[in-house]
C-alpha cells in the first residue's frame, strides 16, 4: 500500500472515510481492503477492524457508489455515516421550515382580511387557505403523522401524536366548516403551529449538538499521521497503521502521535489539552509521553506502547462519552412523568373540549382542545438533565476532572466529610531532602556515599545534594549494613551515614516533625544531620482551607505511625487524622464515617484504596494513579492537581443547579400553562410558539455550564 | 342539557376510558432471551420486556426500521448505553448485569420505553 506522504497533499487527490458494518474478524478488514485497492482510481486504503472505518485515499472522480459497491462485492456493507445523516436531516428540515414558513404567512394574512386590507379577496377564499395549507399539514408535517401511526400500532404515544391530533383538529374543523357543517377557518393555526414546531425542532438540534462539543473537541486533538522509523528510513503512516513498538520521531512543534515511552532526547511537553495541567512538563528518556499532547521545543524519539482505542486520550473519549449516557439519580422522577404524559394529555384535551362544547361554546371547545395539546411539552422534561450532565461531564474533561457516571456527579457536591489518602494524594509519595545540619560538606560527603545505595532514601539524598549544584566524590571501600545505613571510605577517611538509632534532641525533634534522620559519623564523632521527609503537594493547604469554609471536614488516613501522621497533617492543616490504618482497613474506616457523618468522599490513588474508594460515596482517584483506582472512582483527577476537589465539587454544584433550575422551568412550564390553555387563556398558536421555545430555553440553559467558572 | 350536548358528553367520556385502556391497558409480551436477542425498533420497541439471567452476557441487536426521528436514539442509562440508530442498520449492544431488577431503556426523550428484567 502506498503511503499519504509520498501523494499528499495532492489537488486531485482525496480523503474519504465510512463505517463499514458486518465485519467479523480481523481477516474481512484484509479483504475488504483488497477490495477497495482495486476499485479503479483508489490510491490508498485502510480499513480498521477495531474502529470498523474505512480510510481511503482516491483520485477526486471515484463516486462514493463505486466504493459501496467495491465493499458490497466484499460481503460487507457500507455504514451509515451519522454525521452526514444529521446534517442530510437538518438540511431537509431547514428546506421545510422556509417552504412553510412563506404558505404559514400567506394563509396566515389570507386568515386576517380585516388586519390586511391591501391583500387580494381570492387569498382570503377559504379554498385557496384550503390549498395554501395543504402542503405544510401533510408534507412538512408528515413526519407527525407517520410518528404517531408507528406509535399507536404499539399502543404509545409521543410529542408528535399530540402534534398530530392538535392541528389535524384545527384543519378537520376548517374542512367541515367549508361544507357548512361548523363555522370558522382555523387553517392558519394549523399551519402556524406545524411551521413553529419545525423551527423549534431545528434550533433544539442546533443547540443539542453543542452539547457534545467537549467530545468532539477531544476526537478532534487526535493526530493523523506518525513519522515512524522502519528500515531506517523514516515514513509517515497513517496513524491506524501504527503498531505497539514502532519507533517514532517528533519534531518541535509537532503533536505526540500515540502514547509511549521516549528512547532519545529530551523536550517539554505541553499536555494541556488532554490532562488540563496548564504547565508544560519536562520530559527526558524514559519518561512516558501521551498521544495528542503538544510538542514544545525539543526533537525526541519515542516508542509506541499504547495505540488506537488503548491510548489515554481514546480512554478518556470513551469514559466522557458514558458518563454522558448515564442517568442521574434526580432525572427518575421526570422519567417516570414522561412515560404517562402524553395520553393523560390526551384525555385532558377531550375533557376540554367536551366541557367547553357543553359550556355552549364549541368554537371555543376547539381551540382550548388545540391549545391544550399543542402547549404540552414533555420534550422539556426529558431534555431538562440529560443536556445538563453531557456539559458538565464535559466541561470536567476539559478542567482535568472526568466524571465516571451521572451519579458521581451529582453526589459530589453533598459531600459533607472527604478523607485524603496520605502518600500519594496529599503528598508527593516520594521522599525529598528537606533540611540538614552541619557543613556543606555533610551532605557531599553523604550524598557521595548514598549514590553507590539502592534505598530508596538514597535518591532523594543524591538529588537534593545535586539540586544544591554539589559535586560528588569518589568512594572506595563502599558497604552497606541491612537495617542501619552504609560506610565507605573518601579521601582516606571512613564515614558511616545511617542511624544506629540514636535518639539525641536533635533525632527526636526532626523526627517529631516526622522527618527520617540520618547522621554522618566518622568514628564516634557525629558529624551532621540530614533529614528527609515525604512532602505535601503544591496546593495543599488551600484545598484543606476552602473545604473547610465550605463546612466540609477533611479526614486524612495513612498507615504511618501516629508521630509521622500527625506532623504531616498538622502541615496540611488537617484535624483529624486515622494514622497505623492497614490497608485492608480503609474501607471499614470509610464506612464508619460514612454511618457518623453522612455523604462521603474519598481521595486516594493507589491500588490499596481501590475499596475504599468503592466504599465511599463519591471515590476520588488521582490521575497519576493505578489503573484499578480510577476503576473504582466515580472522579479521576486527569491533571493529578489536588486542588481539581474543588473544582469538581463546583462543577457538580453548578450542574446540580442546572438541573434544577431546567426541571423546575420543565414542570412548571406545563403545570401553570396546560390548565391555562384549558381555560381559554391561550392561543393555540403563542401555544406552539411557548412549546417550541421551552426545548430550546432548557437546552441553552444546560449550555450556560459551558461558560462558568469553577 | 340538549341532546347533541348529552351524546358529546357520553362520546367524551368513552374517548377518556378508551385513552386510558388504549395506553394503560395493554400487556406486556416478556421474552426469555438467551444470550441474544433481536429488538425491531418501529413504533416502540419489539419485544418491550426482555427476561436475562444474572451475569450472563446478552447480546442485544436493535434494527430501526422507523422514520421517526425520535427513535434514532437508543438510551439504556443503567449500562451507560447511548447509540444512534441509523435506519434499517443493525447495531449491536452487550449487556451483563450483575444485579438483579428492572432496568428501563428509552428513545432519545423518553417517549418510546422497554425494559430488562433481569433475575
Amino acid at each position: 500500500m502506498k503511503t499519504i506522504s509520498k501523494a499528499w497533499p495532492n489537488k486531485n487527490l482525496v480523503r474519504k472515510s465510512f463505517p463499514i458494518v458486518g465485519m467479523h474478524c480481523a481477516s474481512c478488514a484484509k479483504l475488504i481492503e483488497r477490495k477497495l485497492n482495486k476499485t479503479p482510481g483508489v490510491i490508498s486504503a485502510n480499513v480498521n477492524y477495531a474502529s470498523e472505518v474505512a480510510t481511503l485515499e482516491v483520485e477526486n472522480h471515484v463516486k462514493d457508489g463505486d466504493l459501496a459497491k467495491a465493499v458490497a462485492d466484499a460481503g460487507y456493507k457500507v455504514g451509515t455515516n451519522i454525521e452526514e445523516e444529521k446534517k442530510k436531516e437538518l438540511q431537509n428540515l431547514k428546506v421545510k421550515i422556509i417552504v412553510s414558513s412563506i404558505l404559514s404567512l400567506l394563509v396566515f394574512i389570507g386568515s386576517f382580511p380585516e388586519w390586511f386590507s391591501f391583500i387580494p379577496a381570492l387569498l382570503s377564499n377559504s379554498i385557496t387557505l384550503l390549498l395554501l395549507s395543504a402542503p405544510v399539514q401533510f408534507w412538512a408535517g408528515k413526519q407527525f403523522y407517520l410518528a404517531t401511526w408507528s406509535g399507536l400500532r404499539n399502543r404509545a404515544a409521543s410529542m408528535d401524536t399530540l402534534i398530530a391530533v392538535g392541528t389535524t383538529a384545527a384543519y378537520g374543523y376548517s374542512i367541515l366548516s367549508i361544507l357548512g357543517i361548523t363555522k370558522g377557518t382555523y387553517f392558519d393555526t394549523a399551519a402556524v403551529i406545524i411551521t413553529l414546531i419545525l423551527l423549534g425542532r431545528f434550533l433544539e438540534a442546533k443547540a443539542k449538538s453543542h452539547t457534545s462539543d467537549a467530545i468532539k473537541k477531544l476526537l478532534g486533538l487526535q493526530v493523523k499521521t506518525a513519522r515512524v522509523l522502519r528500515g531506517g528510513r523514516e515514513i509517515d503512516l497513517p496513524i491506524e497503521e501504527v503498531k505497539v513498538g514502532d519507533l517514532i520521531r517528533v519534531r518541535p512543534g509537532e503533536k505526540v502521535p500515540t502514547d509511549g515511552e521516549i528512547a532519545e532526547g529530551q523536550s517539554s511537553v505541553d499536555e494541556s489539552m488532554v490532562t488540563g495541567e496548564s504547565i508544560p512538563v519536562e520530559k527526558f528518556k524514559g519518561d512516558m509521553v501521551i498521544g495528542s499532547t503538544l510538542n514544545k521545543n525539543g526533537s525526541f524519539i519515542f516508542r509506541a506502547t499504547k495505540v488506537g482505542s488503548e491510548t489515554m486520550l481514546a480512554q478518556i473519549v470513551e469514559m466522557v462519552a458514558s458518563a454522558q449516557s448515564s442517568r442521574a439519580p434526580i432525572q427518575r422522577l421526570a422519567d417516570i412523568v414522561s412515560s404517562y404524559f402524553v395520553p393523560i394529555v390526551l384525555m385532558l384535551s377531550v375533557l376540554t373540549f367536551t366541557i367547553w362544547f357543553d359550556l355552549g361554546e364549541p368554537v371555543r371547545a376547539l381551540i382550548n382542545m388545540v391549545a391544550v395539546l399543542i402547549i404540552a411539552c414533555p420534550c422539556a422534561m426529558g431534555l431538562a438533565t440529560p443536556t445538563a450532565i453531557m456539559v458538565g461531564t464535559g466541561k470536567g474533561a476539559e478542567k482535568g476532572v472526568l466524571i465516571k457516571d451521572a451519579e458521581a456527579l451529582e453526589t459530589a457536591h453533598k459531600v459533607k466529610t472527604i478523607i485524603f489518602d496520605k502518600t500519594g494524594t496529599l503528598t508527593l509519595g516520594k521522599p525529598v531532602l528537606v533540611s540538614f545540619a552541619g557543613k556543606t560538606e555533610t551532605l557531599q560527603i553523604a550524598a557521595s556515599l548514598e549514590q553507590g545505595s539502592e534505598h530508596p532514601l538514597a535518591d532523594a539524598i543524591v538529588s537534593g545534594a545535586k539540586e544544591r549544584g554539589i559535586k560528588l566524590l569518589k568512594v572506595i571501600s563502599f558497604r552497606a549494613i541491612s537495617g542501619k545505613g552504609i560506610e565507605g571510605i573518601i579521601n582516606n577517611k571512613k564515614y558511616f551515614f545511617g542511624n544506629r538509632g540514636e535518639k539525641n534532641e536533635m533525632v527526636q525533634k526532626l523526627e517529631n516533625e516526622g522527618k527520617t534522620v540520618m547522621l554522618l559519623e566518622s568514628g564516634e564523632k557525629i558529624l551532621g544531620y540530614i533529614a528527609v521527609a515525604d512532602t505535601l503537594k503544591e496546593g495543599v493547604k488551600e484545598v484543606i482551607k476552602e473545604l473547610e469554609n465550605k463546612g466540609i471536614v477533611p479526614w486524612m488516613v495513612t498507615g504511618d505511625n501516629q508521630r509521622t501522621a500527625k506532623a504531616i497533617a498538622k502541615e496540611a492543616g488537617i484535624k483529624n487524622v486515622l494514622a497505623e490504618v492497614l490497608p485492608g482497613q480503609k474501607a471499614s474506616k470509610v464506612k464508619e464515617l460514612k454511618e457518623k457523618y453522612g455523604v462521603i468522599a474519598f481521595a486516594g490513588d493507589g491500588i490499596n484504596d481501590a475499596p475504599a474508594l468503592a466504599a465511599s460515596d463519591v471515590g476520588i482517584a488521582m490521575g497519576t494513579g493505578t489503573d484499578v483506582a480510577i476503576e473504582s472512582a466515580g472522579i479521576t483527577l486527569i491533571n493529578k492537581d489536588i486542588r481539581s476537589v474543588l473544582t469538581a465539587m463546583s462543577l457538580s454544584r453548578a450542574t446540580l443547579s442546572v438541573i434544577k433550575q431546567n426541571l423546575f422551568w420543565a414542570f412548571g412550564y406545563n403545570v401553570v400553562l396546560i390548565p391555562a390553555a384549558a381555560l381559554g387563556y391561550l392561543n393555540p398558536m403563542i401555544a406552539a410558539f411557548a412549546m417550541a421555545a421551552s426545548s430550546i430555553s432548557v437546552v441553552l440553559n444546560s449550555l450556560r455550564l459551558k461558560k462558568i467558572k469553577i | 342539557m340538549t341532546l347533541d350536548k348529552l351524546l358529546l358528553s357520553i362520546g367524551g367520556g368513552f374517548l377518556v376510558v378508551f385513552i386510558y385502556w388504549f395506553f394503560f391497558g395493554k400487556k406486556e409480551e416478556v421474552l426469555e432471551a438467551g444470550d441474544r436477542v433481536d429488538i425491531i425498533v418501529d413504533g416502540g420497541y419489539k419485544p418491550s420486556v426482555i427476561k436475562i439471567k444474572k451475569n450472563q452476557k446478552t447480546k442485544i441487536s436493535l434494527l430501526r426500521k422507523d422514520e421517526n426521528s425520535c427513535l434514532e436514539e437508543f438510551i439504556f442509562p443503567d449500562f451507560k448505553i447511548k447509540k444512534y440508530l441509523p435506519l434499517n442498520e443493525k447495531v449491536e449492544i452487550e449487556i451483563t448485569s450483575t444485579k438483579v431488577g428492572m432496568f428501563k431503556f428509552h428513545c432519545g426523550m423518553n417517549m418510546f420505553n422497554g425494559k430488562v428484567i433481569v433475575e
